[in-house]
């Protein structure tokens, strides 16, 4: 497995195996799984963390997009002369042909669509204005903005108008179309049976740092672009490709990101701007795009609608589940919101199916948010689960009980660890689930009070992903990779991760992310960050063990690192002493067998207490509490932060996050934070989290799973049940306002 | 023109239209407040000018040239926290940390009001407020964290104001 050198290793694997042993189950420095404050704590909190509009740069210049103002059409005239009427104006910089008209799906080697002289959606940027100061870059921008003459062309912009000519996309992840058995048939013949339609809007990541791009060409050609991004790796092959340049030609930083949720993934339109306006101009040039075209220019979560018909025996066994999805996005993306993907694993049933199919809109591109799939998928499959078992009178858990199957019900293979009823049993006990009466059956003063419940089931996903590792001559280690931190704690389990190996105090673990120059990592998204990034550096650590055991004279085995000391057969010599000069490893992982000798995802359980006012029927959640299971917790704090991040999404989904798109142009109408209701403060409560104890040997070898999108997987619909079950009423249309419950609550 | 921000006086040129913010970003080389939305709906720009918290994005820089501005630079640094940024990183009060600098500067502003008897939305008495869990959460409300650290931020900001279990917990009534 080793490649060993004296100075220097790397050390390789593929997950075709089952990986019993971690070592991170041997380390005596005892710092994984601990909640240690993040290591990056210090400089966020004080301002000194630098994000990507925050280098700088001399000589900089500053540029603002120009979106279009039409729907769907063809620029005719663009009257850039507009902008030198403003002081401090250099440049209004047009390239048609190299412009991206969107965004790029996560992990994409290949640009994004490029060519904005053809304009497919309100806000696309066909221009940039590059001036002295931001003021006037701005002004001018606004001033070409309303010049830009257009040949209007009729457009899409309606989902309801064009649903009916939805089309089978192509394999995107998961199968568009899966079918198994004869689910009509056994419809039919189940004793019990629901079909129920459920929508939700499109959404906005909404990270609160803007898409940012700081673009400086050097002598030689080489583009350093220091952006907000989340994937560097494929990120920089995008970049590349957009611009005709060679992959050693472009290098990437992004050490810290103000937060993605998807919406960072792929480049933006503002790179590719940013990039040619500095090469025109030869200095480098700043582009930070508006709040209002983050929501028109970046990615939208797409808006659903979601048939599932479910087919039960009177006990409450599955014969039947199908999930027949359609979501929309632009002409000529393929991309598909997969919000089947947990309905294929979820639970038990013979007959299967699940279908994906997609309308061509000319609304702004749609790709991943926070879960794709998951995070609107299980609103509706959720719900669904909560509606049969009031149809059959029998208690929620209990159904899921009687349907979580022991292999997984498609793929005939074993899960590789799933504790979804455990955390369902021991929700219910933490919660006080026992005490859940009638609806309309807990009034106080104004409000209703109800409770509900929804499983959590979200998909692991290992990536290839690389880190080195060095320990200096002082003893200290470095760990290097291009993997990005955006909040998840990346910076604070990879240093975990080698202190453990090591046997090294954490203060004495430096990290360096965000920066193509270093070994290429997996990238955050997916929940796949922690568990691929966290298992190179394993790998790195695991070789440079075995030097320091060669070193030491000694099996690797017979060897304890701690505190910075090699102990072994009675000697105890500092790890400084016996490295010399340093040593330093590369660790590797990929994906391999063990994804399809087994299904493997993340579970859990939320409940939640909701408030429904007697008279307004506005709903306040009161309290709301997770259990959760993803395999080895590498650190019990950020690992807690990841699923208060996500419930609070889950809020957001299922009562205010809604982007709404103007039917006569598809513009986002709702363009800033004042219109886009996140949840803020004072709508979330106090939110419980715990975890269960658990290992994955099929996942990686730390024995991780995925935890960041695990939050969001259910949460809403546990909420949507808790109003059912405080005031009867099955709203299926999220965000569930008050408008969608008013007529239907008592009489005041 | 000149301003006196953390202590330190600072002179600079820039166009009559620039903020607070960007003056502070893109001027004085002052990054840690951040540009969010440029519309004062996130809060993350959020700075105590003669104590008081203001959204520095809605705030000409000309209209504050004698006044004493204060950043998150100026509350503390990496190795010499202020006790709210100390708290912040012992609650994991943050995630992505682009919020952070004005959820802090807005939570020491807030506990400032509390102290002088500001009251707010869920006071039970608007003539002598005090602070809850609740209170912390509506007073907070003007600073989005989308990575939404909210739980740890009230936690942070209890811990700072001295709060015991008990008075965290009074007044939870449900609000709307």
């Amino acid at each position: 497995m080793f490649g060993l050198g004296d100075k220097n290793s790397s050390n390789s694997l593929v997950m075709n195996t089952a990986h019993p042993d971690s070592l991170l189950d041997k380390g005596a420095q005892d710092v994984i799984g601990k909640p240690i404050s993040r290591i990056d704590g210090p400089l966020k909190v004080s301002g000194h963390a630098a994000y990507a509009a925050e280098y700088g740069l001399a000589n900089v210049a500053y540029g603002f997009l120009v979106g279009s103002t039409v729907g769907k059409g063809k620029i005719t005239e663009l009257h850039a002369e507009v902008a030198r009427e403003v002081p401090g104006v250099i440049d209004v910089v047009v390239d048609y042909k190299t412009f991206l008209r969107n965004s790029q799906q996560g992990g994409e080697k290949k640009a994004p669509t490029q060519g904005v002289e053809n304009v497919d959606y309100v806000g696309e940027p066909v221009a940039i204005v590059i001036a002295e100061t931001y003021e006037a870059a701005r002004d001018a921008a606004e001033r070409v903005r309303l010049a830009v003459e257009y040949q209007e062309q009729e457009g899409r912009y309606s989902f309801n108008a064009y649903r009916e000519e939805a089309k089978k996309p192509p394999y995107n992840n998961i199968p568009s179309h899966y079918d198994q058995g004869d689910v009509e048939k056994a419809l039919a013949e189940a004793p019990v049976t629901l079909d129920r339609t459920y929508t939700t809007p499109s959404q906005n990541s909404a990270a609160m740092e803007p898409h940012a791009s700081i673009a400086s060409w050097d002598d030689d050609g080489r583009l350093t672009l220091y952006a907000s991004l989340q994937m560097l790796s494929s990120d920089r092959q995008q970049l590349a490709d957009a611009l005709g340049l060679k992959l050693d030609k472009v290098r990437l930083v992004a050490r810290y990101v103000g937060g993605g949720f998807g919406s960072k993934l792929g480049i933006a339109p503002e790179s590719v701007a940013a990039a040619i306006a500095a090469k025109k101009l030869g200095r480098p040039v700043k582009v930070v795009m508006a709040r209002q075209q983050v929501f028109e220019a970046t990615v939208r979560r797409s808006n659903t609608e979601q048939r599932i018909r479910l087919g039960a025996n009177a006990d409450g066994t599955l014969t039947a589940i199908a999930h027949e999805t359609i979501c929309s996005n632009l002409p000529g993306e393929g991309y598909f919101e997969p919000a089947g993907q947990s309905t294929h694993f979820m639970y038990g049933g013979k007959n299967r199916l699940i279908t994906h199919d997609l309308v061509e809109l000319d609304w702004m591109l749609s790709g991943s948010m926070r879960a794709p799939g998951e995070a609107v998928g299980m609103l509706a499959l959720e719900t669904a689960m909560d509606e049969l078992a009031e149809t059959l009178g029998m208690d929620p858990i209990e159904l899921r009980r009687r349907n979580d199957p022991d292999k997984d019900p498609e793929k005939n293979v074993p899960y590789s660890s799933r504790m979804l009823t455990q955390c369902m049993d021991k929700g219910a006990e933490l919660f006080g689930w026992s005490e859940r009466r009638e609806a309309l059956g807990d009034r106080r003063g104004d409000w209703f009070h109800g409770i509900g419940m929804a499983g959590a089931g979200r998909s692991n996903i290992l990536m290839k992903s690389a880190a080195k590792v060095t320990v200096d001559g002082q003893g200290h280690a470095i760990v290097e990779t291009d993997m990005t931190d955006i909040g998840t704690g990346t910076y604070t389990i990879l240093a975990q991760i080698a202190a453990e190996m090591l046997g090294l105090p954490i203060e004495d673990v430096t990290v360096h992310l965000g920066d193509t120059d270093a070994p290429p990592g997996a990238g955050s998204g997916g929940s796949w960050g922690a568990t691929s990034s966290g298992s190179s550096v394993y790998l790195a650590c695991e070789a440079l063990q075995k030097q320091i055991a060669d070193k030491m004279g000694v099996e690797v085995g017979a060897m304890t690192l701690k505190d910075g000391r090699v102990i072994a057969e009675n000697r105890s010599v500092p790890l400084a002493e016996l490295v010399g000069d340093g040593i330093n490893a590369t660790g590797q992982v990929a994906p391999g067998l063990q994804a399809k000798l087994t299904t493997q995802a993340s579970y859990g359980a939320h409940f939640a207490e909701v408030a429904v006012n007697a008279i307004t029927g506005e709903t306040r959640v009161v309290r709301m509490l997770g259990v959760f299971a993803a395999g080895r917790i590498l650190n019990e704090k950020t690992a807690r932060s990841q699923c208060l991040g996500g419930m609070t999404f889950g809020i957001g989904a299922a009562l205010t996050e809604e982007v709404v798109h103007d039917p006569r142009n598809g513009k986002v109408v709702n363009h800033d934070l004042a219109e886009y209701h996140v949840p803020v403060n004072a709508d979330v409560p106090a939110l419980e989290v715990h975890f269960l104890d658990e290992r994955d040997v099929h996942a990686n070898p730390i024995h991780a799973k995925g935890i960041g999108e695990l939050g969001i997987c259910g949460a809403g619909a546990a909420i949507a049940n808790a109003i059912n079950n405080a005031v009867g009423v099955r709203m299926r249309d999220y965000p569930l306002t008050l408008d969608k419950l008013l007529d239907q609550l008592p009489p005041v | 023109m000149h301003w006196t921000i953390n202590g330190q006086r600072y002179e600079a040129e820039p166009d009559i239209r620039t903020t607070l913010l960007d003056l502070a970003r893109e001027h004085l080389g002052l990054t840690g407040s951040k540009k969010g939305c440029d519309h004062g709906q996130c809060g993350s720009c959020t700075m105590l000018v003669n104590g008081r918290r203001i959204n520095s994005c809605l705030s000409l820089a000309v209209m504050h040239q004698d006044d004493e501005i204060t950043t998150i630079e100026g509350l503390g640094q990496p190795d010499n926290l202020h006790p709210m940024q100390a708290a912040f990183v012992s609650h994991d009060g943050y995630q992505c940390g682009y919020c952070t600098p004005g959820q802090i500067c807005s939570a020491v502003g807030m506990l400032d009001e509390v102290k002088k008897g500001f009251p707010s939305w869920v006071s039970d008495d608007l003539s002598s407020p005090s602070l809850n869990d609740q209170e912390i959460g509506e007073r907070m409300s003007g600073n989005l964290c989308r990575c939404a650290a909210y739980p740890n931020i009230v936690d942070a900001i209890a811990e700072v104001a001295g709060l015991s279990e008990d008075q965290r917990q009074t007044s939870q009534k449900v609000s709307g």
